[in-house]
């Protein structure tokens, strides 16, 4: 199951030249070659700060959103609803498509703020369920108690209804932030030689050359899946993630 | 106090108010956006100028009758299918196994089976490239048994394995969400009765994890059908799917309506079977299931 | 004068009328129950005072004032959920003067308010804890107390008592009517339990498809219930069938198998009735010495009293008796059935609703 992630990881470590499981020594010059390799730098850093962009700005107006399709009942609702979740089964190979054609048209290709928008729309269909789930499943009639005892609707939100999702509201900045992290089929359209992320450089990259160098930066961005992994159990549960329940 | 009327106004536009600001960024960054591709999939196409601001089916024409598409559509296919089937056949008993144990074991192997998705797709198949390379893991465990190195890599075998291992937790997760709401004590009922355990399964427990097995199998196959990372570092230069070709049409050869014609069949083609799949659940199950 | 209104007051969804016509006139200082099966309307009635379903039609008044189409936030009304609403995030201290800082009062009040309320419920010592640290119980003292604090004008009560446990119920029943009288605060309990209703209301207004079917203290209530539901939901009741002999105080009523003398009232000659006897009014008498005569054919021992189904001409009735160490009696055993004429109430046979034109019968205000 695990087979081709335990697999790079090894041979990320490896002394050789070539793509071998190390079997007598154990190096670490592949993950300095990744370090001084100023490509591969700059587009973590890219991917990282799209990544942070991307979550809070989805995130922001998921909140909102998963308030309005769980609290109300109106007109357009499920419309809205299939939009928000619609990026989950549009192909991204038509989402990269249909954002590259506009953004030449407009002028936006090498744009980093407009990236950015592209992997909003990406990642708010995550960040939108855990945000339903969690506003579903809090007590309608705590935020009830709060009107009556005197509390407006923006106190209301604030001190009640906010950190009562807030678990939800977590999860699903670290779920986008990670769709946002990994996401390859769309970037590969959208992204400039300025804006290029890890994941689209690691492509490029394979696609030209097979070394342990690739071997040394998946092991890192392996590395990285498992912290935020850490992170997204304790402030959700990895469970309830991705299973949806508990 | 005030007897605010106003109230029956704010109650109205609150919520419109509050999926405003997402309804603006999915207005202009996905139906624009897809609108706009609908247009330039109907452009001609110059070698010389580039984009024509003129309509012509010629690039929907090619996709649906030239030979070369054509066989890309059908590699696309029947690669997903099979990739289907097997996801089914390995996912559906896992997803049941999964379900029978017990509590230390159960959320290790679900973090084990599906905590892969949080990585890239670049690097599990990159993964895959160097199990599947003539000097990769699998070439040496044949070794082993005396077979000769075999050429995985860059074949379809290889494309459908790492498919399989990707797509697979799309399928454990609806089979597992379905039997969740099976109720353990009808399988008892059942074997009481005089059944099998095998009738049981076919009988009683199939038919109603069957919504799930069909639900799981629609995500695999559109994902598949779809997929790009893959069949771009496991297929090579030749092998291609709908997705790299696309990428080839953009990048190499710059005839972009083309492109965008094979995206949006590609498109038209997930949108019918989400339909219909949603037609034969709700026919066949509305009834029984409820 | 009446401290909270309610005029008119109907709520409908679509063409389903959840509330019809509703008027209700509550005293200062009184503690009312609306009574009644789910889905009787008195959740929604108790929602409209509380601001958070809107009034179809009708109004709402409140210490003079109209509140109708108040904002939740600014009517001044304590309430207590059902699931009792407490705040997760924040101790029981928190919780309870959550209204005192909306209210923006100094520290050092709330801080008073807080120890005297807390005093008043018994929750002192528990004022750090967190309600998922609490019992049901206990919770259920937070949220009175939250309501409480801000010295609401009214306080509303949405079945306080139906997530407890029999034991604590009964208990819980009595504090709560301490603490009322204590405060002074005018109190609307919402509950379909009827010992609830009955035995710390000061009224019982009784809610039926959306109606109010009677309002009466507790004790006329239970000895005149107006129609037949009343008499069955409000403590048990047999109920015979009957024609209407002679009308007036000294009539009779014909039931087939013998005539009864009752108080006939306003039923007139030939009118379809029903007889209405509690159990506790019927008693023992040797075979032909009581009003008929019958078969025992079942017994229950309930403990502080033995229940009997009685078979007679008339058809089965239910007799209750105290335990006071008599032996009972035995099944098969033939035995005459006794009661006091002016103990039966004559209902109209055909009402299992409330009369649209005599409307509801108000009771002493």
């Amino acid at each position: 199951m695990l087979a081709p992630l335990v697999v790079v990881c090894a041979v990320a470590f490896t002394p050789g030249n070539t793509l071998s499981v190390p079997t007598t020594t154990v190096s670490l010059r592949w993950f300095r070659a990744v370090f001084a390799h100023s490509d591969f730098v700059q587009s973590f850093w890219n991917s990282v700060w799209l990544g942070l962009c991307a979550a809070t700005i989805a995130t922001a107006i998921a909140v909102p959103a998963g308030l309005a399709m769980t609290r109300y009942h109106f007109r357009g609702r499920d419309a809205l609803n299939g939009l928000f979740l619609s990026p989950l089964i549009i192909p991204h190979l038509v989402l990269g498509v249909a954002l590259l054609r506009m953004f030449s048209l407009i002028g936006a290709t090498g744009s980093f703020p407009w990236l950015v928008l592209a992997h909003v729309v990406i990642v708010t269909p995550y960040a939108l369920r855990l945000v339903i789930a969690a506003v579903v499943g809090s007590d309608r009639s705590i935020e009830q108690a709060a009107l009556s005892l005197g509390a407006s609707q923006a106190t209301v939100f604030r001190r009640i209804t906010l950190p009562m999702i807030l678990p939800g509201v977590a999860g699903g900045w670290l779920l986008a932030f990670i769709s946002s992290f990994d996401e390859v089929t769309m970037s590969i359209f959208v992204t400039a030689p300025s804006t290029v992320t890890l994941p689209v450089r690691m492509y490029m990259y394979a696609t030209e050359s097979i070394d342990p160098l690739m071997a040394a930066v998946s092991a890192l961005m392996v590395a990285l899946t498992a912290v935020s992994m850490i992170l997204l159990d304790r402030v959700y549960g990895l469970d309830r993630i991705l299973i949806g329940s508990r | 106090m005030s007897a605010g009327t106003g109230r029956s106004l704010t109650a109205k536009t609150t919520p419109y108010l509050l999926s405003g600001p997402a309804l603006l960024l999915f207005s202009c960054l996905l139906l624009v956006p897809l609108l706009l591709t609908a247009a330039l999939s109907v452009s001609v196409f110059d070698d010389a100028i580039g984009v024509r601001n003129e309509f012509t089916l010629a690039h929907y024409a090619a996709v649906l009758t030239d030979e070369y598409y054509l066989g890309i559509f059908w590699r696309t296919f029947s690669v997903s299918a099979i990739t289907t089937i097997i996801c089914l056949l390995i996912g559906a008993p896992e997803a049941y196994v999964l379900s029978r144990m017990g509590s230390p074991w159960r959320s290790i192997f679900l973090v084990i089976v599906l905590a892969p998705l949080l990585v890239s797709v670049v690097v599990r198949a990159f993964g895959w490239s160097m199990l599947l390379s003539p000097t990769g893991l699998v070439n040496q465990w044949l070794a082993l048994v005396g077979l000769g190195p075999v050429q995985i890599l860059y074949t379809e075998l290889a494309v459908i394995i790492a498919l399989t291992h990707v797509m697979l937790p799309f399928m454990v997760i609806p089979v597992w969400t379905s039997l969740q709401t099976l109720d353990p004590d009808g399988e008892r009922a059942a074997l009481s009765l005089g059944a099998t355990p095998f009738t049981v399964l076919r009988r009683v427990v199939l038919p109603q994890v069957l919504p799930g097995i069909l639900s799981g199998s629609l995500m695999v196959f559109g994902l598949s059908a779809s997929a790009f990372a893959i069949p771009g570092l496991l297929g090579g230069r030749r092998l291609k799917m709908v997705a790299t070709v696309v990428y080839d049409e953009y990048l190499h050869e710059l005839n972009w309506p083309l492109g965008a014609a094979i995206a949006l069949t590609l498109l038209l083609a997930n949108l019918v079977i989400m339909l219909t799949y949603n037609r034969v659940i709700e026919g066949a199950y509305r009834k029984s299931l409820g | 004068m009446s401290f909270l209104t309610l005029t008119g007051v109907s709520k409908a969804y679509g063409s389903v009328r959840v509330v019809a016509d509703m008027n209700l006139s509550v005293e200062r200082g009184e503690f009312v129950s609306l009574l009644g099966p789910s889905g009787c309307g008195k959740t929604t009635t108790l929602q409209m005072i509380a601001g958070f379903v809107e009034v179809t039609s009708g109004r709402i008044s409140l210490d003079g004032r109209e509140i109708t189409h108040a904002r939740p936030n600014s009517r001044g009304l304590g309430i207590v959920f059902q699931s009792y609403a407490l705040f997760p995030h924040m101790t029981v201290s928190e919780n309870v003067s959550f209204g005192l800082e909306m209210r923006r009062l100094p520290k050092a009040e709330r801080r008073e308010r807080l120890d005297a309320v807390l005093a008043l419920v018994q929750l002192a010592p528990l004022a750090a804890r967190y309600p998922r640290e609490l019992s049901g119980g206990q919770r259920q003292r937070v949220a009175l107390a939250r309501a409480l604090v801000i010295q609401p004008r009214v306080l509303l009560l949405d079945e306080p008592l139906s997530n407890l446990d029999a034991k604590l119920r009964e208990e819980m029943q009595f504090e709560l009517r301490q603490i009322q009288r204590t405060v002074g605060t005018t109190t609307v309990m919402v509950t379909h339990d009827q010992h609830e209703a009955m035995s710390i209301s000061d009224r019982v207004v009784v809610m039926e498809a959306g109606r109010v079917t009677q309002i009466d203290d507790p004790q006329r209530l239970y000895e005149h219930p107006q129609t037949r539901f009343i008499s069955t939901f409000v403590g048990k009741a047999n109920l015979i069938r009957g024609r209407v002999q002679s009308a007036g105080p000294q009539g009779r009523v014909d039931l087939g198998a013998m005539t009864a003398d009752v108080d006939a009232g306003d039923a007139a000659a030939g009118d379809e009735v029903f007889l209405s006897i509690r159990p506790e009014r019927l008693s023992f008498v040797p075979p032909g010495q009581g009003q008929i005569d019958g078969v025992v054919r079942e017994r229950f021992f309930l403990g502080s009293q033995w229940l009997y189904h009685v078979t007679t001409a008339v058809g089965e009735l239910i007799v209750a008796c105290p335990n006071d160490g008599r032996p009972p009696l035995e099944e098969a055993r033939r035995t005459g059935v006794d009661w006091l004429s002016r103990l039966v109430q004559v209902l109209p046979a055909e009402a299992a609703g409330p009369d649209p034109q005599s409307g509801s019968r108000v009771g002493l205000s």
